[in-house]
């Protein structure tokens, strides 16, 4: 009865998603309530600018010369399922950082929910669970668009949905982790420009990384992006195996999960000081 | 306005769900004027030997105390003494790093869910989220502990009404001033009818003018028997609070009682104030010394003579021939409690 342990050894039990985590996902509800309206219309924006773009413009000189190396398809229906991933990429980075930053720095909405029933673990499932709300919403958007340019080759393109979803919260826990534990937000734009834009580029959502210099393609095998986008680009072209599937999505179900890990035991050092 | 109704009448309900821990604190005495019909004095909270460390550093430093039902407990001291730390630990978002520390019988480390669920606080900073409007803060708050949208409703309506905010429910929490953002974490705090109230330094920063109106608020809250436990670096607020309070300095308590008792015993009844011209203080305090029957405290600008007689240390004194510029006859303070303790001041 005695409490002899420290203070670091002695924690409370649950870190899995509970009920409690329902409470502070319905808190960025919210929230989300006044911003809504803002975010869809750029989730829209987003994919018909970049298809447009970069898939029907770009894309046209692309496919004159020939679209082997792309596995015979136009150069659009190769592009829009990788940047439906890279789209999830970058909302992840962007809802995992500043946000959760700024609640336990700025408003302290942490603080304040860490004072009642719910432990720092239902924080972050809580706005785990608001991460993977957003993504879903936002790629739901991005499959309607990429339909309408005609960018979709298979119906098993559904399945890609599912799997953008996963490949954004492969980035979100591991950086929820890493934002609840910041002292200053500088970081996250050293991570965007450094991390996320390279992984933009690179992670063959452009190009096959097979044009890579040989040394680093192995680099891109570790990025979440490159799983993600490979996966989502198989099953809209139609040419998925179960046994790719399997491995990709092991893989972002891994990076998930040891990011949430991490991302409990962080939320409960910040919190519970 | 009748607010926690729930909060006063809990005893009984709460007794029931709870009989081991209902206990008999021995050797308190009941404070004048409050009437204990409650025979049984059930311990809340039990604290023995607690203690929080940060690296090397002991911001509570082994510390024992206990808080029964429908009591208003005060921590007193200055900055820095480890208030907060304390109500951290007890409001359950801090783990002890040694000792015992119980609330309702339960481990908080262990039970921190369904501790905080029966506890309120209102922390040393506010903690609204100031993009919300006042009721969209009750409504997270009151959805936080699980209660239905209208419950929280009926409640919102009496507690807005209660902090005197029923005019700014629907207005954003930002531009709201320091006093009013106060108030409306302790309407906030009272969302979920809690058994015991956390308030840390809950006027620190305030206006005189804001601050009598939460001391307010909160006397009408003892007044309904709802338990307080607050920190404060106010002596007049814990005098006028407290049923009974701990001084705390550098992680210790230095004494516990009701301020009558810590008045009593570490004080005198009453307090001659002198002021002597500058180049005259010295020479003073050597004649001071050996008047009769009294002690004196040397502060910066003023000579603090505690006496059972005012008047009769001030004929003394001016048989020694002394010309004060200025004297005030008071009685004792708990300013004056924690001098005599600690050899310093409370607020500077
Ligand atoms: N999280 C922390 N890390 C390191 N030191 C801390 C922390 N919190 C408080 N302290 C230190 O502990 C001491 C007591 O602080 P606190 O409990 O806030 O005192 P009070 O509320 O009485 O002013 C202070 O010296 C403070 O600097
Ligand atoms: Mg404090």
């Amino acid at each position: 009865m005695a409490l002899a342990k420290t203070g670091a050894a002695a924690r409370e039990p649950a870190r899995a998603l509970s009920p409690f985590a329902v409470r502070q996902f319905r808190f960025w509800l919210t929230n989300y309530r006044r911003t809504w309206r803002g975010t869809v219309f750029s989730g829209l924006l987003n994919p018909v600018l970049y298809l447009g773009a970069m898939g029907l413009g770009l894309g046209s000189l692309v496919d004159a010369h020939g679209t082997a190396s792309l596995g015979g398809v136009s150069y659009l229906q190769f592009l829009a399922p990788g940047l439906l991933a890279s789209a999830a990429m970058q909302m992840a980075m962007g809802e995992s950082t500043w946000p959760v930053f700024g609640s336990v720095k700025w408003l302290k909405t942490y603080q304040a929910a860490a004072a009642t029933p719910l432990r720092p673990a239902d924080l972050y499932y809580g706005h785990l669970l608001f991460t993977a709300m957003r993504l879903a919403l936002n790629s739901v958007v991005f499959l309607v668009v990429m339909a309408a340019f005609g960018a979709v080759r298979s119906p098993w393109v559904i399945a890609a949905l599912p799997v953008a979803v996963l490949t954004g919260l492969a980035f979100a826990a591991p950086l929820e982790a890493f934002a609840i534990t910041c002292k200053k937000e500088t970081a996250f734009l050293l991570i965007f420009r450094f991390g996320i834009i390279p992984l933009f580029l690179f992670s063959g959502t452009f190009f096959p990384i097979t044009q890579l210099p040989a040394v680093i393609r192995p680099l891109a095998y570790v990025t979440p992006l490159w799983h993600g986008v490979v996966l989502c680009r198989s099953l809209s072209l139609g040419t998925a195996t179960p046994g790719e599937a399997l491995i990709h999505v092991g893989y972002l179900l891994a990076l998930t999960c040891a990011g949430s890990f991490f991302a409990c035991l962080a939320y409960q050092r910040r919190l519970y000081a | 306005m009748d607010m926690p109704a729930e909060g006063a009448s809990g005893h009984t309900e709460a007794a029931g769900r709870l009989p081991e821990e209902q206990e008999t604190y021995e050797g308190l005495s009941v404070p004048a004027g409050m009437v204990c019909d409650v025979a049984e004095r059930e311990v809340l909270i039990r604290a023995r030997g607690l203690t929080k460390v940060f690296g090397q550093f002991r911001a509570v430093d082994g510390i024992d105390f206990e808080l029964t039902r429908g009591e208003v407990f005060g921590f007193l001291g200055p900055n820095g003494a480890g208030k907060s730390s304390t109500m951290r630990m007890i409001g359950c978002v801090s783990p002890p790093s040694g000792g015992e520390l119980r609330i309702f019988g339960l481990d908080p480390v262990n039970d921190g869910p369904s501790i905080r669920a029966r506890l309120g606080a209102v922390p040393q900073e506010d903690t609204l989220d100031v993009e919300l409007t006042v009721r969209e803060n009750l409504l997270i708050y009151g959805r936080y502990f699980g209660l239905r949208r209208d419950v929280i409703k009926e409640r919102t309506a009496r507690l807005l009404d209660f902090v005197q905010l029923a005019e700014r429910a629907d207005d954003q929490v930002e531009p709201l001033s320091g006093g009013m953002k106060r108030r409306l974490t302790i309407a906030r705090s009272l969302i979920s009818e809690p058994e015991i109230l956390l308030l840390d330094e809950p006027t620190t920063g305030l206006d005189p003018q804001a601050r009598h109106v939460v001391w307010d608020r909160l006397y009408r809250l003892k007044q309904q028997g709802v338990t307080l436990v607050l920190t404060t670096h106010y002596m007049d607020e814990a005098e006028q609070l407290c049923d009974r309070l701990v001084v705390m300095d550098r992680g210790k308590i230095a004494a516990e009682g009701s301020p009558r008792e810590l008045i009593a015993a570490h004080s005198t009844p009453e307090v001659l104030e002198l002021r002597f011209r500058i180049d005259e203080q010295e020479q003073a305090v050597e004649k001071l010394a050996d008047l009769p029957d009294v002690r004196i405290e040397v502060l910066a600008d003023r000579i603090l003579v505690y006496t059972a007689d005012g008047d009769a240390a001030l004929a003394d004194v001016g048989r020694c021939g002394l010309e004060p510029l200025t004297s005030l006859i008071r009685r004792s303070s708990l300013e004056d409690v924690f001098l005599r303790l600690t050899g310093r001041r409370l607020e500077d």
